[in-house]
């Protein structure tokens, strides 16, 4: 009888303990699973709004100088200014950064993923829970970069060629 | 032909008959068998909770050297953000299932073979079937029937246990970004990759049972013909794990 129970109680902790695995291969780990937060990081929230975030997304790094203050938290898009909103979640450790800071979408490595550069302001006054980073750039997209450097080099070459006739492609 | 070389394929061809025909009866006998859940409990009991270790083990491991070998390999094209995808997609859809599997087969695999080739030698199995009681539904069906349900529940835990150990070593150690780590590793893995290496995880977990019980149950009731079951059981279900994960990978691509 008691060897019966604790063999029981085995088969029910291995069953339940690959069940919750499953349940997390299968909800946590995809992109278009369901999530929810495990655990809930401290710090501050500030907004930033881009004209285009490119592939930033939540979870992503918040950087000063290259260190690692904070996280993205939340993506969305403001529809009275018609610009993307990201929310930010810096640790509570660096609570101070000038409230006139600016914000940049800066690309890491080769294939990787995008981060929110902070380079700081000059201002006496601080970031605060709730506040807004103003000044903002918005990401690199490559396509766009490619695109213009072609539009630029065929306008230059038409130019040469024909004497600015190209020059509205601009 | 020689006349050895003959008798050889037609008795390889017999064996294939052989298990063919005891696979079709075994799935017939595999509902009455539902009906004794005991039975099934105490095969994913042994099949299953007693490799719970070996797995883990083998699942932490496997993710730590992903993480040591991906990120040496990920940083030469400075891209070592990617860790977390690569050593997500590696563990869901390749290594989980067949490690597993091969695992499986040389833990679970053999003990089930041993275990029927030795009731076959000391007559139990004849001795059912004298008292009109169906071996196959009370011996072969719920060892295979558990190692049905315990397999992709043990992928399941290698899978998770590698990536957190992948994430051990990528983040606290080599110093990747815990939160790029996890938010690439989302948005890369559909749920499309999950499916995959579940069913690949049934798939390999009924193929490597059945050749176990199979091997079991037709062993030569000797000693020495039990010894030899159990290691055709590793050397086939190896085999056909590997075989198979062809065959499936292509089937999902």
């Amino acid at each position: 009888m008691r060897a019966n129970r604790s063999f029981e109680i085995g088969t029910g902790l291995f069953v339940l303990l690959g069940l919750a695995a499953l349940l997390f291969l299968s909800m946590q780990l995809p992109a278009n699973g369901l999530k929810f937060s495990f655990s809930k990081p401290v710090g501050y929230d500030v907004t930033a709004q881009f004209d285009n975030i490119g592939s930033l997304k939540v979870g992503a790094p918040v950087r000063m100088a290259g260190v690692r203050i904070g996280q993205v938290t939340r993506i969305d898009f403001d529809t009275n200014t018609e610009r993307a909103k990201v929310w930010l979640l810096i640790n509570p450790h660096f609570n101070q950064i000038p409230m006139d800071s600016a914000a940049s979408i800066d690309t890491e490595g080769l294939l990787g993923g995008q981060y929110i550069s902070i380079s700081p302001g000059g201002m006496p006054t601080y970031l605060k829970a709730g506040s807004e980073i103003i000044q903002t750039q918005s990401a690199l997209v490559l396509e766009n970069l490619i695109n213009k450097f072609f539009a630029n080099f065929a306008s230059k070459n038409g130019s040469k060629s024909s004497g600015g006739g190209a020059k509205e492609q601009k | 032909m020689s006349a050895a070389s003959k008798a050889g394929v037609i008795e390889a061809v017999r064996k294939t008959g052989v298990a063919g025909l005891f696979f079709v009866r075994l799935l017939g006998a595999c509902l009455p068998a539902l009906a004794r859940p005991k039975l099934i409990i105490a095969q994913i009991y042994n099949a299953g909770a007693r490799s719970l270790i070996i797995i883990m083990l083998s699942g932490l491991f496997t993710g730590m050297v992903l993480g040591l070998q991906g990120y040496e390999l990920l940083n030469r094209f400075g891209a070592t953000e990617a860790l977390g995808t690569a050593a997500a997609l590696a563990l869901l859809k390749e290594l989980g299932p067949v490690l597993t599997a091969l695992l499986f087969a040389g833990r679970a695999g053999t003990a089930l073979t041993s275990e029927i080739g030795l009731m076959r030698a000391t007559d139990q199995l004849t001795a059912m079937e004298v008292m009109a009681v169906d071996p196959l539904r009370y011996v072969a069906a719920p060892r295979f029937l558990g190692g049905l349900i315990a397999m992709p529940l043990l992928t399941a835990i290698f899978n998770v246990i590698g990536l957190f150990g992948a994430q051990l070593i990528g983040v606290q150690m080599l110093g990747v970004d815990h939160g790029t780590f996890w938010s690439q590793t989302q948005s890369a893995v559909a749920l499309k990759d999950v499916t995959e290496g579940i069913v690949k995880s049934v798939v390999f977990g009924a193929v490597v049972s059945l050749i176990a019980v199979n091997e079991g149950y037709h062993a030569e009731p000797t000693a020495e013909g039990v010894g030899l079951a159990t290691t055709r059981t590793v050397v086939a279900s190896s085999v056909m794990t590997l075989l198979l994960d062809y065959v499936l990978t292509a089937a999902f691509m």
